[in-house]
């Protein structure tokens, strides 16, 4: 390999995309490191407190495309303060600053300031893609800086964002000569957004592939920008309320019938259900049909337009379509790959409408089934057995049990047997999350049998110390651990914390680890951070080192501790 | 509002308060298990309250928490002095924590579920720190929904409630609808409370169960998601009008009534069909003409009613729409009745006067404010 001339070295990395293969790559040796790090375009950093940005752009000048996350996981369940941290406004400033010609930013639960918005708007000429995934923090005032000052903006994708929504104007701040959008994604907003405005970008982005729209753009506008955009392969509806009998449907029936190019369809914020039927035309092709925020879509209106998507590889929905409505797609659905069922109530677990059945049903039908996302109201171990039979091809596997520390309702037994079952049979799963009453003896089952496992959520599980160990011996490519409510504790924390070094973060939240634990780890691993997140002040006076903690996240870091932690976290 | 529950009064029904005492102290016991202060499985500390509560020998142990609790009343015997539940929790509290931590057995298991609902979230230090982290009003409402919930949970444990029942003149569907709200409430702000209160609503075998009180981040659904899912569901069924699949179900009042009833307005295709059917129901009962669709000016049409009214029946049937206001049953076509009619309520003639001339009233002002 030395006799290669570096440009061919460079030219065969090119081929290889993923980030774990060029980080693997890049340790081969001094020359390989070398051209790697000069030829790499697309940097993914998986804790945004991992390594700080100027390191990240010593490393690689030739950076274009920056994934950041944030927050951890929990954060998204309200258990991380608000200001803990995950700003993106150093990140940006110093990718300003340096000669990196940012191209792509992707965040995921990091907060971002209008003010962050409008410096990266103006600092990278060819900046040409934003998504934001659960982030917070920024007004439309940002979203209209970047409309006007990013010239050759190809994607503008937000997901499920809080943004202050100070109404309308930002989509008249694409300029006239803004030509490029390929995707654009509001459907998270709140407020209204000038629709004139939004006809007129729609009429002059030739290339527009995906088109999200918020609650507030109605039908007819729907029907004219159909019109003007048959081309488009992603349609998120926003309102879809109307008189069934009126013009304005009728022009929607022919406008979705001319996109045959529609694979996805999300949406249908508000929807009257009798009036699906425009929608059937497209449904045979549709690859992602996600109605998860459609709470008006349900019964037999819904399995209407289920047995209309043969083709369908993923389907997010809520639970309102019950264990009927997924023998439905059990039979209809043959390609289905990844599912999603979301609570539609979730603060009535009797209100749940799915139970173990449907999951059993749909595991009968559709074999290539790999990730599951599941709220359900319960589930037996018999069930989970004979999922596991009929797809061992999960990779990832999250089960919420919406009632905490449900046994299983027949057998009154914990549901480890049933997890058990699962990673045994499921030899390449990656993640899980458990719910439900469960055991040290399902941990047992995850350690020996989860070789390839890299997340794992627990909540409200386990009876020992013992549960933990299992975990932590056993998983050898466990990189992320979340835990809440279990009874872990010092001893389980401190057993290998050199484990810790292997992985990005561990959270441990309402668990038994002490103060003294916490400190003791700290002071064994210099290269990991040691949170403890505790607002009620009790650490201010009370530093008892038996003291439980109330929350504690450690990550591994290059570059030590943070400096813009708020009051109530210690870094020990 | 807890004659049991102060415990010591009547020598002659003492068993039975003691009784209700450790049943509402159980509610109580289960209800701070609910918050956090069982075991990990949830089971041999319940098993260990059930044990504690009825076998004789803890008797005592119960009489001298209940005398204490006696004691530390500020108010009158019979009024509910917020510190009660939580002296009682707190010693109760103490009193758990002497119990084993894991279970010893499997088979207790079975019968220490009483119900599947049993919201147990399985963290025993946890729950002081719950108790020290509440804020009074969280706990107050918290307490107050003990009180009324307290038979319930006897009746699982089977402990003998029916009479308590009667006793604490408990009424369950006001229970829901305390309950309901409160979640309501708390449901956008539960960042940063602790633990906010469980609700007894492991104890609701039987009766239609109050709305469960949240654990913080629980279900892990992202708070976007949630938020919307709450904005959507204002705007489609209210709590009241709660549509099934093929089902839209509103309650129905009669003034006068001593409870109320629940119609399917899937059911009927036409007012006609709904009237005579709430005739059935509230028999002494007349609604006379509601079969106009509007084909009448609005003047006229208000007049006529109020004709109506005035000569006709005794009773007049309005709804609640979706907008909160409180209109007469009749004028709108049948779909856009159900689409919007989120409560029924038969009302005294006399009152609905009082409606029609608001109506006008409101009529007036919008038409002045036009010109």
């Amino acid at each position: 390999m030395n006799y290669f001339p570096d440009e061919v070295l460079e030219h065969v990395f090119d081929f290889i995309t993923s980030h774990k293969d060029r980080n693997s790559v890049s340790l081969v040796c001094k020359s390989w490191y070398k051209i790697e790090r000069y030829s790499r375009q697309r940097v993914f950093i998986g804790n945004c407190y991992s390594i700080s940005p100027e390191r990240l752009i010593a490393r690689f000048p030739g950076l274009k495309s920056l994934t950041l996350k944030g927050k951890p996981h929990f954060a998204d369940f309200n258990l991380v303060p608000h200001d803990w941290g995950g700003f993106v406004y150093p990140w940006i400033k110093a990718l300003a600053k340096s000669r990196i010609g940012l191209e792509e930013l992707r965040l995921k639960r990091m907060v971002v300031s209008d003010e962050s918005l409008e410096l990266l708007s103006k600092s990278f000429v060819n900046f040409k893609s934003l998504v934001l995934v659960s982030c917070e923090g920024f007004t439309t005032d940002g979203l209209a800086a970047i409309a006007a000052n990013c010239r050759f903006l190809r994607e503008l994708d937000l997901q499920e964002n809080e943004v202050d929504d100070h109404r309308g104007h930002w989509l008249s701040c694409f300029p006239e000569s803004c030509t490029s959008l390929i995707s654009l994604n509001f459907a998270c907003l709140r407020g209204e957004v000038n629709l004139g405005a939004l006809e007129r970008l729609v009429s002059r982005s030739p290339n527009l592939k995906s088109l999200r729209l918020n609650r507030a753009v109605p039908l007819d506008t729907l029907q004219k920008l159909l019109m003007r955009a048959p081309q488009l392969v992603d349609l998120g509806i926003g309102s879809y309320v109307h008189d069934p009998f009126s013009e304005a449907y009728n022009k929607l029936k022919i406008a979705i019938q001319r996109c045959k190019s529609i694979r996805s369809l999300s949406g249908f914020l508000e929807v009257a259900p009798h009036c699906m039927s425009a929608i059937y035309p497209i449904c045979g092709n549709l690859t992602f049909l996600n109605l998860s925020y459609a709470p008006g879509l349900h019964g037999n209106k819904l399995m209407k337009l289920i047995q209309h998507c043969r083709k369908l590889q993923r389907l997010w929905i809520l639970d309102c379509i019950g264990d009927k409505g997924l023998g439905v797609v059990a039979l209809t659905c043959k390609e289905l790959q990844e599912l999603r069922v979301f609570p539609s109530d979730p603060f009535e677990a009797e209100n749940a409408a799915v139970t173990e059945e449907g999951l059993v049903l749909v595991s009968a039908g559709c074999p290539k089934l790999n990730s599951l996302l599941y709220f359900c109201q319960q589930m037996t171990n018999a069930a989970l057995i004979t999922v596991a039979k009929n797809c061992p091809n999960f990779i990832r596997f999250r089960l919420c049990i919406l009632d905490p520390m449900k046994p299983d309702p027949v057998t009154n037994q914990p549901l480890d047997e049933g997890f058990g079952a699962i990673v045994q049979s499921c030899k390449g799963l990656k993640r899980l999350s458990l719910s439900g009453h469960l055991t040290d003896q399902v941990f047992l089952y995850i350690g020996m049998y989860a070789e390839q496992l890299e997340m794992l959520s627990i909540a409200f599980a386990a009876n020992s110390d013992k549960g933990m160990l299992y975990v932590l011996n056993g998983c050898k490519k466990l990189r992320k651990l979340e835990i809440r409510d279990c009874p872990f504790g010092d001893a389980a924390l401190l057993e290998d914390v050199g484990k810790y070094e292997t992985m990005r973060s561990l959270w441990m939240s309402s668990c038994e680890v002490t103060l003294g634990g916490c400190k003791s780890v700290a002071e064994k691993m210099p290269s990991l951070n040691v949170e403890i997140i505790d607002e009620s002040e009790q650490m201010e006076f009370n530093l008892d080192d038996k003291q439980k903690v109330d929350k504690m996240y450690l990550y591994r870091t290059l570059v030590g501790h943070r400096k813009d932690a708020p009051e109530y976290v210690w870094i020990l | 509002m807890s004659p049991p529950l102060l415990g010591v009064e009547e020598g002659g029904q003492n068993n039975v308060t003691l009784l209700g005492s450790s049943g509402s102290m159980d509610s109580v016991c289960q209800n701070n298990a609910e918050l956090k202060e069982r075991n990990y499985m949830g089971l041999s500390d319940c098993s260990s309250i059930d044990s504690s509560v009825v076998t004789p020998g803890s008797d005592d142990s119960n009489v001298s928490l209940n005398l204490k609790a006696t004691e530390l009343r500020l108010g009158l015997p019979g009024s509910q002095s917020p510190e009660r539940n939580p002296e009682l929790c707190l010693l109760s509290s103490a009193q758990l924590d002497e119990k084993p931590l894991f279970p010893l057995h499997p088979s207790s298991d079975g019968h220490c579920f009483p119900s599947q609902k049993t919201v147990v979230s399985g963290n025993k230090r946890g729950f002081s720190d719950a108790m020290d982290g509440f804020s009074e009003g969280n706990f107050l409402s918290n307490s107050k929904k003990d009180v009324m919930l307290t038979p319930r949970p006897s009746s699982n444990l089977g402990l003998k409630s029916g009479s308590m029942l009667e006793n604490l003149g408990v009424q369950p569907t006001k229970a829901k609808e305390v309950t309901n709200q409160k979640v309501v409430k708390d449901s956008p702000h539960a960042a940063n409370e602790t633990r906010p209160n469980h609700n007894a609503s492991a104890n609701n075998n039987s009766e239609a169960p109050a709305s469960k009180a949240q654990v913080v981040g629980w279900p892990p659904i992202r708070s976007f998601r949630k938020n919307s899912l709450a904005t959507s569901s204002k705007n489609t069924d209210e709590v009241d009008g709660k549509a099934g699949p093929d089902a839209l179900f509103v309650k129905v009042s009669m003034d006068g009534a001593p409870y109320l009833r629940k119609v399917d307005l899937k059911n009927y295709s036409k007012y006609q069909d709904m009237s005579s059917a709430l005739e059935k129901m509230f028999s002494c009962f007349t609604i006379g003409q509601c079969g106009s669709h509007g084909t009448l000016g609005r003047e006229l049409l208000s007049e006529s009613k109020l004709k109506d009214l005035l000569h006709g029946s005794e009773y007049v049937l309005t709804y609640e729409d979706k907008d909160g206001d409180w209109m007469l049953v009749g004028d709108v076509p049948w779909e856009m009745f159900t689409d919007t009619c989120k409560r029924l309520r038969i009302m005294k003639s006399s009152d609905a006067i009082g409606l029609v001339i608001n109506g006008w009233i409101v009529e007036l002002i919008e038409m002045e404010d036009r010109t």
